[in-house]
């Protein structure tokens, strides 16, 4: 009998629509001032530290966490709410995002208490931002095949090796990485990863940026030359890591980012065609919708099952590969479309420029944060054929 | 889902276990299992599950019916089953009681009409009505000088032309030629064709959504037993990777149906959002039926081509599904038009909105 899937129709409770609404008055607000144009996803590299701030003056970083730390004891789905207002709006969320998604979630667990009363709530006032540090040349996707090495040394380690597409580093001030404590072993090559918090902006680490097709730096080779971690820097377990590591990255297999990144170009689409489309257009915008809500309604689904405790990680892993071809998609379907659009459409330059940006973007999508390859190996051991 | 959610859908579940076997019915050529399959399910209650207990029926809650449908789905049942409890719901919006036996509804597609005549007669014709044939009664909607009115008439004063769906069920051409209805009354204020056509197309959504997580199933357990190229074809990461994409049809039809249904189940109006979950679950439903079916023939191999072999009771019924109550080209482009008609910046707001 295969494990049968679950997607309850869960609903977003009355005070997460409140929420929204704080989210998009804000948002619109920030629009006016001027922080960010919510048409231009294509953005030149802006990392906003001032927006994050008041991000955090509003309590929307480290929503879920406790509030002895900083946080605000939300629930996720009053977390997702503000993701999905944050993506939809392309706001500029580069600085905070990882930190609230993924690092803090890790430190909150496996951190020594001084560094969780030292570091967490700089991040819930959106002060610090976080790289990961998992993929080296060579391994990508393949976790377990990390080289990087920390040597133990007296009150802490030496990293050596290099760390690879590593989005955000070229201004983090942390990174959470995996390094070789020792070798795998015969029985288990998962073991002899180590977790560590690193500290950038420190002697012996080297940053250089790479370029990405869409002429975009955000992602950086991160060289380690005898730089020292202390040992109160080791998070959870020595040799371990493989268990933390891959319960981290449930966290950013099945949030709304993982289908809303080129949503804009199918509001543009929308503005194009006008009030009265013909048969093709309302066909093509009918289905896109249909689409996304679906994707949206497991996505919720999924937020409904970590708020209640619950480990979906098929369910997470079936929502990041559908959601991920998707907005991979989307661009082109909406291109396939835009064909169709009046010449005079008042919007035609930014849907133009949009949809180019995000056709470079597309590729990437079904890559980060595990890919498909990778995920529909996770679904098919969960269908019980591995 | 795998555990029931309710005694009613309990029921439906054990019912369908013993007397709806796919396999057992599969070989059963001369259709001996229908009649006790019926038998049984109306000692349940179940066809009239959405009639409330003063109109001859079981009163069991919208949501309630939803999940027998969702079963009615996993077991690719091909009796009259969602198409009687379709009936009588329709019945029970203007109050007129049910009768027992089979029934369906018409129109079944939202491009045919069936008009109320000034002498209280009924005409008109529907194509593509499933079990039409089968039926004793058909609940019409039907529409007259003061709108819409809901009415009861046999099936035997109608015309019937048999036809033949995609799945091996009856999907016939009623033609009503001032037919004298049984019992007819005014349609609810606001009900409307696409009020019908969305409940069934909800009803069907739930059916597909069932049919594949039984062709998963089954595509998943064929490929640990199937050994091809010395191993176990499940061993295959080709393999592996299809039955994932099959997992995710699946998952994204349950998802869409189930939530739709729940949407049906609260709410109050027809308003814009519930049209989006109705339309969407239709559509996306519809897409899962063709790409999931596909790959689990793939899996299946020349095995499952075969009138021996079950596969094709749940594959061939999800693509027949896709055309009752509105394809999902149609409902594609209603729902983009509802889209295009509110405006750009409300989209997000609009699919936010739940």
């Amino acid at each position: 009998m295969t494990a049968a899937l679950r997607f309850d129709p869960i609903r977003l409770p009355p005070e997460c629509e409140k929420l929204r609404k704080e989210v998009r008055a804000f948002l619109a607000d920030e629009i006016a001032a001027g922080t960010f144009d919510p048409h231009k996803p294509n953005r030149e590299d802006t990392d906003a530290p001032e927006f994050s701030r008041r991000v955090g003056e509003r309590g929307w970083l480290g929503m879920t966490w406790p509030k002895k730390y900083g946080g605000h004891e939300r629930s996720f789905l009053e977390r997702y709410v503000v993701t999905e207002e944050m993506r939809v709006a392309n706001a500029p969320t580069r600085r905070f995002f990882v930190a609230d998604r993924q690092s803090g979630p890790v430190l909150l667990k496996y951190a020594p208490e001084h560094i969780k009363m030292d570091i967490l709530p700089r991040i819930c006032r959106g002060e610090v931002c976080f790289a990961i540090g998992m993929s080296e040349p060579n391994s990508g996707s393949d976790l377990f095949a990390a080289k990087t090495k920390a040597t133990k040394t007296d009150g802490g380690y030496l990293i050596n090796g290099t760390k690879i597409w590593t989005s955000s580093a070229h201004i983090a001030d942390y990174m959470i990485a995996i390094f070789r404590t020792s070798p795998p072993t015969k029985e288990n090559r998962r073991h002899g990863l180590t977790q560590f918090l690193v500290k950038m902006k420190q002697p012996g680490i080297q940053v250089n940026p790479i370029g990405q097709i869409t002429g975009q730096y955000e992602f950086n080779e991160v060289v380690f030359t005898d730089y020292f971690v202390p040992d109160d820097h080791v998070l959870g377990e020595i040799d371990g890591a493989w268990k933390q590591a891959t319960s981290e990255l449930a966290y950013e297999r099945s949030g709304p980012e993982r289908f809303l990144e080129t949503y804009y170009v199918l509001t543009e689409l929308v503005r194009a065609v006008g009030k009265n489309p013909d048969t093709r257009s309302a066909e093509g915008i009918g289905r896109l919708v249909a689409q996304l809500h679906t994707m949206r309604r497991m996505s919720v689904s999924v937020a409904g099952m970590l708020q209640a405790g619950k480990e979906p990680v098929v369910e997470a892993s079936i929502v990041k590969d559908i959601g991920t071809v998707w907005e991979q998609q989307l661009p082109h379907r909406v291109r396939d479309l835009a064909a169709f659009v009046e010449e005079n459409a008042t919007n035609r330059e930014t849907l133009e420029n949009q949809l180019s940006f995000a056709i470079k973007t597309a590729p990437k999508l079904t890559i980060q944060g595990g890919t498909t390859e990778v995920l529909r190996g996770i679904i098919a051991r969960g269908l019980g054929l591995r | 889902m795998a555990e029931s959610e309710n005694i009613v859908a309990e029921t439906a579940e054990k019912i369908f276990a013993d007397l709806a076997d796919a396999q057992t019915i599969n070989s059963d050529k001369n259709g001996s299992w229908k009649a006790p399959l019926w038998q049984a399910l109306s000692d349940a209650g179940l066809p009239l599950a959405w009639v409330p207990e003063d109109c001859n029926g079981s009163g069991a809650s919208l949501a309630e019916g939803f999940s027998v449908l969702s079963a009615a789905g996993r077991f690719a049942v091909a009796v009259p089953l969602a198409e009687t409890m379709l009936a009588g719901w329709l019945l029970a919006q203007a109050r007129i009681a049910s009768p027992d036996g089979e029934m369906t509804v018409a129109p079944a597609s939202p491009k045919d009409r069936i008009a109320l005549n000034a002498d209280g007669t009924l005409s008109g014709r529907a194509r593509g009505v499933p079990f039409a044939k089968a039926a004793k009664h058909i609940a019409v909607l039907a529409s007259g000088s003061n709108g819409f009115s809901i009415a009861l008439v046999e099936a035997g004063a109608c015309r019937i032309e048999a036809g033949l769906g995609l799945g091996g069920d009856n999907s016939d051409t009623v033609t009503l030629a001032n037919v004298k209805p049984v019992a007819i009354k005014p349609a609810p204020k606001g009900f409307d064709q696409t009020s019908l056509m969305l409940m069934g197309g909800v009803a069907r959504s739930l059916q597909i959504a069932g049919a594949l997580e039984s062709m998963l199933e089954i595509s998943v357990r064929y490929s640990n037993e199937r050994v091809a190229f010395e191993k176990k074809i499940s061993k295959f990461q080709a393999v592996q990777h299809n039955l994932a994409k099959l997992a995710g049809e699946s998952a994204a039809a349950l998802a869409a149906a189930t939530s739709a249904a729940d949407a049906v189940a609260n709410s109050t109006s027809f308003d814009d959002a519930f049209f989006l979950e109705a339309a969407a679950a239709k559509i996306r439903c519809s897409e899962a039926a063709e790409k999931g079916g596909a790959i689990a023939h793939q899996v299946h191999g020349a095995i499952g081509f075969t009138i021996e072999h079950i596969l094709h009771r749940y594959s061939l019924r999800a693509l027949a599904w896709r055309d009752d109550f509105g394809s999902e080209s149609y409902w594609a482009v209603e729902l983009g038009k509802l889209v295009a008609d509110r405006g750009a910046d409300e989209l997000w707001p609009l699919v936010a909105s739940r």
